[in-house]
């Protein structure tokens, strides 16, 4: 079983993004970029669906400029195979993001994409279910646990109120929560032993995409300021300010 | 021109957060209609009719809309877009894992999350876990979006009269079948929807501990929350979690225990009137975003807090 994973390079997760000061984009130059921690977590999945060995390749792929090469070395030195680099502007959207997929599904066929419920730049959770529409197969998102047992993939989900468990026919999407696992770091030999697996790259013309955008950044700003508040003293002082000032309890 | 709000329900009530859904969708100003797909979900769709602006309610009520599968869902929609140009759920788990299904079926972009709708096709949103508001312009010919419950207050839940329309039955996708569901069971009101939330991080300890927090809330008639690391240490299960990638929340007075106040956790929570951080570390990040500090030992504040009120 082929396992196909899509990655991305974020802005890391401890960096405080900031408009630009015109106020038209956001400020990343410099800023410390990463592997998406939903998309580690999906490499780290495959990885060990194949150390159980109930999968026999996984393909990581990047969609992106060249820098996402580091990113797509970074998976390799976590175990997987071999990647693929679809050469994009970096802002595509998830809908083209989902058919540049689709089309790389349709090249590979694998049995399973695995990826990050959502990355932490745009937001937007939306990628894994757009390419499990455009396939036409079951999604499992947002799991915290994957079993692949009698031709099937059983995802239990985090839900809003609690957890949910489906039996996804495979072919299928797989999108990840943070308690699905905990990745592992990567070994020196196999970082040097993943500067030598194949990566290749694809363009969106190959692919046939048209990667245009449909919904345009128009302005960014930064979210309303909370006014600094004050210590209190003591229990006594508090619950003094939460009955007369900020009149939030009775 | 019309609009469609997806209903969250669970075949028996209707879900406070479509309400706030359908208060996005007002500020369209254009006809609204729901959609209420499920089993058996009669009780829902007489709600539904009586939500204040509501035009007409779509019903698909079939055996294998039971648990309402994205796979099963989505192609309805496809098949009754007509001539709606907005189709909107709430941002919570349900609505973001049929919304992108949706819209990639109807080959447009989707946007997830808005907290403001500017016009037609014009929408405020939060990007990197909120510390940008991004405005964004579709130029697709329909909008498929989730919407940010707390950023718009519920329309009234009575006083309307929508008609009904019955939708031709579809059959299962057979791509995906339920299992099961562990449901949280509590008397507490609702996470997204309470006045006062009271949420614990790693500083609790264990989940014994969290009482401290039950025993509170439960005088102040609140909800409690928790932090990733509280739900990654087995704590509280999952659904507590308040967060960029948990529940967003926005309560009359949220009161942080024992968090340090990671960027993570303030995209769930800052939007709240007043916030209140109980934390023994002085410098702790939560400090710089409550209106109201207090440097202890929880141990010590919360037993106190808890006697005196
Ligand atoms: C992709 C991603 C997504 C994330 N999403 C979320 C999310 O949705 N929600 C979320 O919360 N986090 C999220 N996180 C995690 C986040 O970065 C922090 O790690 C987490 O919020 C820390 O939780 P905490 O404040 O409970 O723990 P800590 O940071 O360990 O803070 C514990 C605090 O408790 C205080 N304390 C300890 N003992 C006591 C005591 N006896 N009395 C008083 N105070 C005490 C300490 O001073 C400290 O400030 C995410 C991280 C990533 C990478």
């Amino acid at each position: 079983m082929k396992i196909l994973v899509p990655i991305k390079r974020v802005v890391d997760y401890n960096v405080k993004v900031r408009p630009t000061s015109d106020g038209t984009d956001v400020d990343i130059t410099n800023a410390k970029m990463s592997i998406n921690p939903f998309c580690e977590i999906a490499v780290e999945e495959a990885v060990r669906l194949k150390e159980q060995g109930v999968a026999t390749e996984v393909i990581v792929v990047s969609i992106g400029d060249a820098k996402c090469h580091e990113q797509l070395r970074a998976a390799m030195a976590l175990g997987a195979d071999r990647a693929i680099h679809i050469d994009a502007a970096t802002n595509l959207e998830p809908l083209a993001i989902a058919k540049c997929l689709k089309a790389l599904v349709d090249k590979e066929a694998p049995e399973i994409v695995l990826l990050g419920k959502q990355s932490i730049d745009g937001d937007n959770n939306q990628t894994g279910q757009m390419l499990a529409a455009l396939w036409n197969v079951g999604q499992g998102t947002f799991a915290s646990e994957v079993k692949i047992a009698d031709g099937a993939a059983h995802v239990t989900r985090e839900i809003d109120g609690g957890l949910q468990t489906l039996k996804l026919k495979l072919p299928a999407v797989i999108t990840t929560d943070l308690r699905l696992n905990e990745p592992r770091y990567a070994k020196l030999p196999h970082i040097m032993k993943a500067k030598k697996k194949p990566l290749d790259t694809l363009t969106l013309d190959e692919l046939g995409i048209d990667g245009a955008t449909r919904v345009k950044l128009v302005k960014t700003a930064p979210p309303a300021q909370r006014q600094a508040g004050i210590k209190v003293a003591d229990v006594d002082a508090l619950i003094e300010k939460l009955k007369n000032e900020a009149k939030v309890i009775a | 021109m019309k609009t469609l709000v997806i209903a969250e329900h669970d075949n028996q009530q209707l879900k406070p957060a479509t309400l706030n859904t359908l208060a996005a969708a007002a500020k369209l100003n254009q006809p609204i209609d729901i959609l209420v797909a499920g089993a058996n979900c009669g009780a829902v769709v007489s709600q539904a009719q009586a939500a204040s602006g509501v035009t007409e309610v779509l019903v698909a009520d079939s055996d294998y809309l039971t648990h309402q599968l994205p796979e099963d869902i989505a192609p309805i929609i496809q098949a009754n877009i007509g001539d709606y140009t907005h189709v909107l759920a709430p941002a919570t788990t349900t609505g973001k894992n049929l919304l992108p299904r949706v819209a990639a079926l109807l080959d447009v972009q989707a946007i997830s999350d808005i907290q403001n709708v500017l016009d037609a096709n014009t929408f405020e949103r939060p990007i990197y876990a909120g510390n940008v508001i991004a405005t964004v312009e579709s130029s697709d010919s329909i909008k498929v979006m989730t919407v940010r419950t707390t950023s718009f207050d519920p329309v009234a839940a009575t006083g309307g009269s929508a008609s009904t329309r019955t939708l031709e039955a579809g059959s299962a996708s057979g791509l995906a079948e339920f299992v099961s569901e562990e449901l949280a069971q509590s008397d507490r009101p609702e996470l997204t929807a309470a006045n006062i939330v009271i949420s614990g991080g790693r500083g609790l300890g264990n989940g014994e501990n969290f009482e401290l927090l039950y025993t509170l809330a439960d005088k102040l008639n609140g909800a409690v929350g928790a932090s990733r690391a509280a739900v990654d240490a087995g704590f509280v299960p999952n659904d507590m979690q308040v967060g960029q990638t948990g529940k967003i929340v926005a309560p009359d007075l949220y009161i942080a225990v024992g968090i340090s106040g990671a960027i993570q956790h303030l995209a769930g929570m800052k939007e709240s009137k007043i916030i209140v951080a109980i934390n023994k570390d002085e410098d702790a990040p939560i400090f710089q975003v409550a209106d109201y500090g207090l440097v202890a030992d929880l141990f010590d504040v919360i037993p106190e807090l808890t006697s005196k009120l």
